[in-house]
């Protein structure tokens, strides 16, 4: 392992019995987070950015999924050897996690401050009376008003936009090295969902923890992330800093996800949407997965899978269009546009 | 039967609209009262209703009626009052029973209603009781045990008790312990009622419906807890499977238990008018059967009342449950 990666993730691959077939939800992912940074995975639904970082908790659904191929060295282990027991250690403790509906994530029937001291009970050793003192704590750095009284009150007593700080309480408990945030903004109210990013933001500052941040919310991504990676059929399809992805995107799913960003000044431009479906992950197509619905594909991209090819130290994208004999294309004029202003947008607000 | 009669559905309805809102010791009290005047309404409407029926029943209640003149019948049904109009008959029921007075039974001699009922309750309590924990007990465990290695040998085993429990009569089930664990191999009594051995069958015999239904629901609920989300969010604290199970799953799968207790209930009174009879325990059940087929009209009003109030009781004690174990059904919510 490289030295300030905490986590490094090598050609994961991980699929899930079903009664049609083996369905291959991520077909090799490779990729590190590095200390302190915050990783955004975007893509559409589908795309295995969830399944990944099931994957990364070892919480893969059983007994139908399970990591086919590829490793994931935390600490210089490979994590997806491990027994469920050694991995109940890590889980909550080093590697914590967010989710998506703070509707459906807690536990109706449990007091809120005992849900948050579960964790610190099992693995920080602490007596009842400290591990109170530390949820309040938390509960204070989440901001949630009057924590001593909400401490004793049941999920249904909290707005969602309270229950998600519950959650990211939760999941702060034992200051975890990795916190692994799965859309925590997808299920809230738009206006909930800015204060939970400012939230996220305020406590990336605070707690020294590295991040993984799945959403397909590029606005989102923009605003919380160093660097992204962008998925699609079950592959990292092209990953770099937030600028290099934003600004210099290479692959033309990306520009595709970009071209179909609404923004306030895309009312008289149409949005761009990007023709077909995904592939069928029972039988992924022989090439490039998104070939078919690519106006940009070569004839190779049926034949034959595109490598990462190198675009910066930190930006790569796996498309054939790089490759030194590729025609040269240029993104789409709308996509462009759209940069253009992002670009202006950015500056407005600097 | 008129215990049919009764409504879960209201009680549920007062319950959910007290939930909504916030309720301090005022509230608690009103709550209490408004269920004590519909306890009150539901019983009148069983009094009412069953008397109706029990006129309706054919027969005398004279056990040699061919064999007394017209006149010697004249007489006894003027002294028991049978010759006044049925409305008055009635009247004079209800008036009786707002008083507390079940009558007095034609069969056995100017014995008050209440103490024939009194002298009986003891075994038929004791069944009833015994065979309620049993069966909820043990078939919340084996429900349990299907849900957790669901799909494995244990859950087929479970699923194939629980299906013959439910779909297989109780009086069955007791001929055949009767036979095989009485007759044939001589382990514990037929019959009759002299000590705990001789409740061991008939307690088996009636908690095996309840036993079988529970297991059922419970593999369901907890399979379905099992896959909900805050059960992945306890997975990713590190907890361990069984603090899951325990801490997290049976609570929840065990509220919507509680609504199947009622008619559980309901099947445990009435089987044990059954299971009583074949079992010959002096209990309520084996008491209301022998006073239809003679025609004892107190008892079998006071039966009846009796079975109705239990049954009202024990709705009121699910409710009260269902508040103790789910937290956004408790009346006393404070925000």
């Amino acid at each position: 392992m490289k030295k300030d990666n905490i986590l490094e993730v090598n050609d994961l691959k991980v699929s899930f019995k079903t009664h049609s077939g083996e369905v291959q939800a991520v077909r090799g992912v490779s990729f590190d987070l590095k200390k302190g940074e915050t990783l955004a995975i975007v893509g559409e639904s589908g795309s295995g950015k969830s399944v990944t970082t099931k994957a990364l908790m070892g919480l893969l659904p059983q007994p139908h999924g399970f990591v086919k191929e590829g490793s994931i060295l935390f600490d210089d282990k490979d994590i997806t050897k491990l027994k469920e027991k050694n991995m109940q250690a890590i889980r909550g403790k080093e590697m914590a996690m967010i989710f998506q509906d703070p509707m459906t994530s807690l536990n109706p029937t449990m007091k809120v401050g005992t849900q948050i001291m579960e964790g610190l009970l099992k693995h920080q050793n602490l007596g009842k009376e400290e591990a109170k003192i530390k949820a309040i704590e938390l509960m204070n750095l989440v901001q949630i008003p009057n924590p001593e009284s909400r401490m004793k009150q049941y999920p249904h007593q909290f707005s969602g936009g309270m229950r998600q700080r519950v959650v990211i309480a939760m999941a702060l408990a034992c200051n975890p090295r990795v916190l692994i945030a799965d859309e925590p903004t997808t299920a809230l109210d738009v206006t909930i969902q800015a204060q939970i990013l400012e939230l996220m933001k305020d406590i990336q500052k605070k707690v020294d923890t590295s991040i993984i941040f799945i959403t397909h919310d590029l606005g989102v991504v923009a605003n919380v992330a160093d660097r992204v990676a962008v998925m699609y059929a079950g592959k990292i399809v092209e990953i770099g800093t937030v600028d290099e992805v934003f600004y210099n995107p290479k692959h033309p799913y990306t520009w595709g996800l970009l071209g179909s960003m609404p923004t306030l000044e895309s009312d008289e431009e149409e949005l761009f949407a990007i023709p077909g479906t995904p592939p069928d992950l029972i039988a992924p197509p022989k090439g490039d997965a998104f070939a078919a619905r690519n106006k940009f594909a070569l004839e190779i991209d049926f034949v034959e899978q595109p490598p990462m090819f190198k675009v910066s130290d930190t930006h790569y994208a796996a498309t054939w269009l790089l490759h030194e004999d590729a025609p040269k294309v240029e993104p789409p004029e709308s996509v462009k546009k759209r940069i253009e202003s992002m670009d202006h947008s950015e500056e407005a607000t600097r | 039967m008129a215990y049919t009669l009764f409504s879960i559905g209201d009680y549920y309805q007062i319950m959910a609209n007290f939930a909504t809102t916030n309720l301090g010791g005022a509230h608690v009290a009103r709550f209490i009262g408004q269920r004590i005047i519909y306890m009150i309404i539901t019983l009148f409407l069983i009094a009412t209703i069953s008397f109706v029926l029990m006129k309706l029943l054919p027969g005398s209640p004279l056990a040699n009626a061919d064999k007394l003149t017209e006149a010697q019948q004249e007489v006894i049904f003027e002294k028991y009052g049978l010759n006044d109009p049925i409305p008055v008959q009635y009247v004079n029921y209800l008036g009786g029973l707002v008083q507390g007075d079940l009558g007095i039974s034609f069969k056995y001699d100017n014995r008050p209603v209440s103490d024939i009922l009194s002298d009986r309750i003891g075994p038929s309590a004791q069944l009833g009781i015994q065979a309620l924990i049993i069966g909820t007990v043990a078939g919340i465990l084996l429900g349990l045990v299907s849900a957790i290695y669901h799909n494995g040998i244990t859950d087929y085993l479970s699923t194939i008790i629980a299906v013959l429990g439910t779909s297989i009569p109780s009086f069955v089930f007791a001929g055949l312990l009767q036979f095989f664990v009485a007759v044939k191999w001589g382990i514990l009594p037929v019959a009759t009622w002299n000590g705990f051995e001789y409740s061991i069958l008939p307690t088996i015999a009636l908690a095996i419906f309840p036993m079988a239904t529970c297991a059922r629901f419970m593999r369901t609920e907890m399979i379905e807890v099992l896959n909900e989300d805050y059960i992945t969010t306890a997975r990713a604290k590190g907890l361990a499977g069984s603090a899951i199970i325990f801490k997290h799953g049976i609570r929840n799968a065990l509220i919507p238990l509680i609504t199947i207790l009622g008619p559980l209930a309901v099947g445990l009174l009435t089987g044990t008018l059954v299971i009583e009879q074949i079992f010959s325990v002096p209990g309520i059940g084996e008491q209301f059967v022998t006073s239809v087929t003679s025609n004892d009209f107190p008892i079998i009003m006071g039966t009846t009342m009796f079975f109705a109030v239990v049954f009202i009781v024990m709705i009121l004690i699910i409710d009260i449950l269902y508040g103790l174990i789910d937290p956004r059904i408790r009346l006393s919510g404070k925000d």
